[in-house]
């Protein structure tokens, strides 16, 4: 069952000559364990999918499912329960509260859905554990590192039973090394945590982390790669005679 | 890849046999570079005539010999070692010939052309990403291997993207993608400038 798909989803903004089509029928399915990355120019329409996937915007049509639900029905507080419980998001610059400790900050989602601050501290500490920031759980997001800052936010994005989980050029403000360190930490989340990322980016070296990506140009999905064929394929000795 | 300086490394290490130089040369370039066996005796054959290496002068030819770096030959990979390589002019890219092809043919869908390589490159580096995670593990070598050849296909889809949108800012401006300015498309083109018909390309 796909984990979220995207029905001839399309997003304009004003009207007449002043319309903008931010997306045009895009259709698109992440399945469950399953790494997918958009990758598109600026103004592709690459952030405005990752919004409407994650419905924090509406499309002005198609349809948005999750889990196999339509979510465009749903009333204003299931979608926020489900913003709450399902769906966690990383962003470029990191988004934690300067006045949390990382602890605080990864525990604040299960806060927020109404787990008492003392229950949600141990989902919490186990999260900055699983990703080494185990010592760093008391810091606050000025005591720490972009890279580290980074993993405080998809241990938070990560948090309680969430299973989807979507990313905005999560790596953009980092270094190549902490870059590369954010994309394994997601790919580990569907792989081994199983859940389902979306991940959008312009860079291709972070997209090649994905099983299948999708590339989008002026709001439409125009391609994506094939499913891989094994490493052997570029191992074999007559490829270099 | 130069087999012979390859060779003088590991012998840098300590006297080896034909056959353990054939199998670390494999083992430590992380299957990227295989090498026949021939190559290696061939080669060892060459390094001692030029005096770099010395058999042990006992066995055959082959995987049973015994061969150790001569002086000369740690002074040779010394200096093999901090001799940056000729890159001053820039390779004849397939590719790069491709996308500029494409400019000129009416029939072609320069957008379309670009993607198709775009996704290859991607693809690819799908591949090795998933050798470097899964396959290298800590093998440093291999991996280092890998992200040579991750950073140059990310160089050239980073080429890639640039290109796309150098068309799509001259077709905005007006006149043909190929002009590089906006003007009539009949307008005369100025000569290139001097570095330019300088500029020379790897054959």
């Amino acid at each position: 069952m796909s984990m979220l798909e995207l029905r001839g989803v399309s997003k304009s903004y004003g009207q007449g000559d002043a319309e903008v089509h931010a997306l045009r029928e895009v259709s698109l399915t992440a399945g469950e364990g399953e790494m997918v990355a958009v990758m598109g120019p600026s103004g592709s329409g690459k952030s405005t999918l990752l919004t409407i996937a994650g419905t924090l915007e509406e499309p002005t049509s198609g349809e948005v499912l999750i889990a196999g639900q339509p979510v465009g029905k749903t009333s204003r507080n299931a979608k926020a329960r489900l913003r709450r419980r399902v769906i966690g998001y990383v962003f470029q610059d990191f988004n934690l509260l300067p006045g949390l400790t990382a602890a605080e900050n990864v525990s604040l989602p299960l806060e927020l859905d109404g787990v008492s601050a003392r229950k949600a501290r141990v989902p919490g500490l186990r999260g900055l554990e699983r990703l080494g920031l185990g010592q760093r759980a008391a810091h606050y997001p000025d005591q720490l590192s972009g890279g580290e800052r980074q993993r405080v936010a998809i241990a938070r994005a990560m948090v309680g039973e969430r299973r989807l989980l979507l990313a905005d050029e999560p790596s953009g403000a980092l270094d190549s090394a902490n870059a590369q360190a954010v994309m394994r930490l997601l790919l580990d989340a569907c792989k081994v945590g199983g859940m389902t990322a979306v991940v959008v980016t312009h860079d291709a070296q972070l997209a090649s982390w994905a099983d299948r990506v999708v590339f989008l140009r002026d709001g439409q999905v125009t391609d994506q790669t094939a499913v891989a064929p094994g490493p052997e394929s570029l191992l074999t000795p007559e490829r270099n005679q | 890849m130069s087999v012979p300086h390859a060779l003088l490394a590991l012998l840098s290490e300590g006297p080896k046999y034909g056959l353990q130089l054939r199998e670390e040369f494999e083992a430590r370039t992380g299957e990227i570079w295989p090498l026949n066996g021939g190559q290696v005796y061939t080669t060892l054959q060459r390094l001692e005539r030029d005096g770099l290496v010395e058999s042990d002068g006992t066995g055959e030819e082959g995987p049973r010999k015994g061969w150790r770096i001569t002086a000369e030959g740690e002074r040779e990979l010394a200096t093999w070692l901090r001799t940056p390589p000729d890159l001053s002019s820039p390779p004849r890219d397939e590719l790069v010939m491709k996308i500029l092809v494409a400019l000129y043919v009416p029939s072609a869908d320069v957008h379309a052309v670009i993607q198709a390589h775009r996704r290859y490159l991607v693809e690819l580096m799908q591949q090795w990403t998933r050798i470097k995670e899964y396959d290298a593990g800590s093998d440093v070598t291999m991996s280092l291997a890998i992200d040579a050849e991750l950073f140059r296909l990310d160089g050239l889809a980073r080429w890639l993207d640039a290109a796309e949108a150098r068309v799509n800012r001259a077709a905005t401006e007006g006149g043909p993608a190929w002009a590089g300015q906006a003007g009539p498309a009949n307008q005369t083109r100025a000569p290139l400038p001097r570095h330019r018909r300088e500029m020379r390309i790897r054959r």
